[in-house]
């Protein structure tokens, strides 16, 4: 069924007799043309785009607990492409691209919001690194801005300007940059898969690989029992270890926990996205009122999807040094997802490393935003055995030949990216 | 969380630094034909485990020292710290490896 204010009349008139279910319960075939692991955003962008891009419509997504059940369900929903380096900026401007049609693409509303991001700036070396910064969005079509102190203070007068630390100079603004919903995001790419013929099967945990003489994968051992593939694709994020050791595989990624948190709903109040500049804090406002906000990782190796007092100690405290307004405001939500980092604070999108498998991990704590693209890229790379060139920098060789793509110079560090 | 410092005693993890990963051994040969594809090894890939992993913590505000703990990834319990020896990841005093062992018999 197309969603349509038509539809909304009809079925609302009639007592939605006549709606159905945005994706059929499927359950899974001896065999697919590609199965792919992980029923998140990213595992359901791809089945959609394989489907829609490349005509390969004999598609399975296997989803261990529900869809969107994951870090596609735990993050704080804002796309943005204010990033530096060459390998990256194409590939996260083209997921913008993707995210400003994405409703009308998919008929589902994403309530994808264009509200802008703003990065804080507190000195002159800061000023000079986002202009910079700025230079090389504008060179790949992502547009910015840079303001000064009396255009940020308009925007967002209840920021401490005058903090005695970290005084308020100015911002880097990418106009383009917003929130998403991110349930619908992972809804609207289902129920888009599911109309081109992809069973989406919920309630499915692969627990290991089938694999023939030669060692190439050849298909998934399910809870549901064996599905053959020609080929089986990895989407699964902080998870991806779990399943690739069964293939004695080490990959440069570490699973660590991230916390996002919630306020309880004020009126509109922050006008996009925010972050601090001089320590680490992000905050937007959900269409519910309440503040969404985040800091750093907890630090350390870990598959707790829950996060750890200090880092929330410091990720609030980081709030009140920014806008000291919220001192009053109670918490109402805090959680933790895991995070795949990876060694260069960078994605992998590959083919391989063995016959039959794809790879598409290492989102570290900015997969959200990169859905569409990813989606769009990894279907790609799978339907023609070739790396997308937006994602052409992101191969697992690069570790090898040292084209690492680290936007933070911090090395091979994952609790510091 | 607490780590069991061997030196100092339980102390609150935000007392140290993580380094990560305490499995890796550094390539002895950096001139060996194969050292990039050993070094790549060495510095890259992780065994990422669920459950059990040995990983390597610096006591920043503590007594300074490298402490290798093991610690399940799932639960965060630890099972046990001792001194890292042979496992520091930039040991340049070669006779480190010597002291630390015998510390690491009279702690554990």
């Amino acid at each position: 069924m197309r969603y349509s204010l038509f539809n909304i009349v009809v079925n609302g008139l009639t007592g939605n007799r006549f709606t159905e279910p945005a994706w059929r319960a499927a359950t899974p075939k001896p065999r697919y043309d590609v199965v792919i692991l992980g029923g998140g955003g990213h595992g359901l962008a791809t089945a959609y785009y394989l489907a829609k891009n490349h005509g390969i419509h004999d598609v399975a997504v296997i989803e261990k607990g529900y869809v969107g059940g994951g870090n596609a369900g735990r993050n704080t929903t804002i796309f943005r492409s204010n990033y530096l380096l060459p390998g990256n900026e194409p590939f996260y401007e083209w997921s913008v691209k993707l995210w400003e049609g994405l409703e009308q693409t998919l008929n589902y509303n994403v309530m994808a919001s264009q509200r802008g991001i703003v990065n804080l700036i507190h000195s002159d070396a800061q000023r000079d690194a986002y202009a910079r910064r700025g230079n090389a969005m504008l060179l790949a079509d992502a547009g910015a801005r840079l303001l000064d102190r009396d255009e940020v203070r308009t925007m967002m007068p209840f920021l401490d300007f005058d903090n005695a630390r970290f005084p308020i100079r100015g911002g880097l603004m990418q106009p383009r940059a917003g929130t998403a919903r991110h349930d619908a995001v992972v809804w609207g790419f289902a129920r888009g898969a599911d109309k081109f013929g992809v069973d989406i099967v919920q309630n499915c945990e692969a627990t290991g690989f089938l694999r023939d003489r030669t060692g190439a994968v050849t298909g998934v051992e399910t809870s549901l029992g064996p599905i053959m593939a020609d080929k089986v694709a990895l989407t699964l994020a902080g998870s991806t270890s779990r399943l690739t050791e069964k293939l004695d595989l080490r990959l440069p990624i570490e699973s660590q926990v991230l916390q996002a948190f919630v306020s309880e709903a004020v009126k509109p109040l922050i006008p996009g996205v925010i972050t601090f500049g001089a320590g680490h804090f992000y905050v937007s406002q959900s269409d519910k009122g309440g503040l969404v906000f985040g800091g750093d990782l907890d630090g350390y190796n870990s598959y707790a999807q829950r996060g750890n007092l200090p880092v929330m100690e410091d990720v609030l405290e980081g709030g009140m040094a920014l806008m000291p307004m919220i001192g009053r405001l109670r918490l109402l939500r805090q959680w933790g997802g895991i995070c795949d980092m990876s060694m260069d604070g960078s994605p992998i999108i590959d083919i391989g490393p063995l016959p039959g498998l794809y790879l598409n991990c290492a989102w570290n704590y900015g997969g959200f935003k990169a859905t569409p693209a990813s989606g769009w890229c990894f279907a790609h790379t799978i339907a023609t055995d070739t790396p997308h060139p937006l994602s052409a920098a992101y191969r697992l060789d690069r570790f090898r030949t040292g084209k690492v793509i680290d936007e933070r110079g911090a090395g091979p560090q994952p609790n510091l990216h | 969380m607490r780590i069991p410092c061997p030196y100092c005693g339980p102390r609150d993890a935000h007392e140290f630094s993580y380094l990560g990963d305490a499995t890796g051994t550094r390539p002895k040969n950096p001139s060996a034909p194969d050292a990039i594809l050993a070094f790549h090894d060495y510095v890259y890939p992780r065994g990422n485990p669920a459950g059990s992993h040995r990983e390597l913590w610096y006591h920043t505000n503590g007594c300074r020292r490298w402490v290798e703990v093991s610690r399940n990834t799932l639960t965060h319990e630890i099972t046990g710290a001792r001194f890292a020896g042979a496992s520091i990841p930039d040991a340049s005093v070669p006779d480190a490896s010597v002291s630390d062992a015998s510390e690491k018999e009279a702690v554990s």
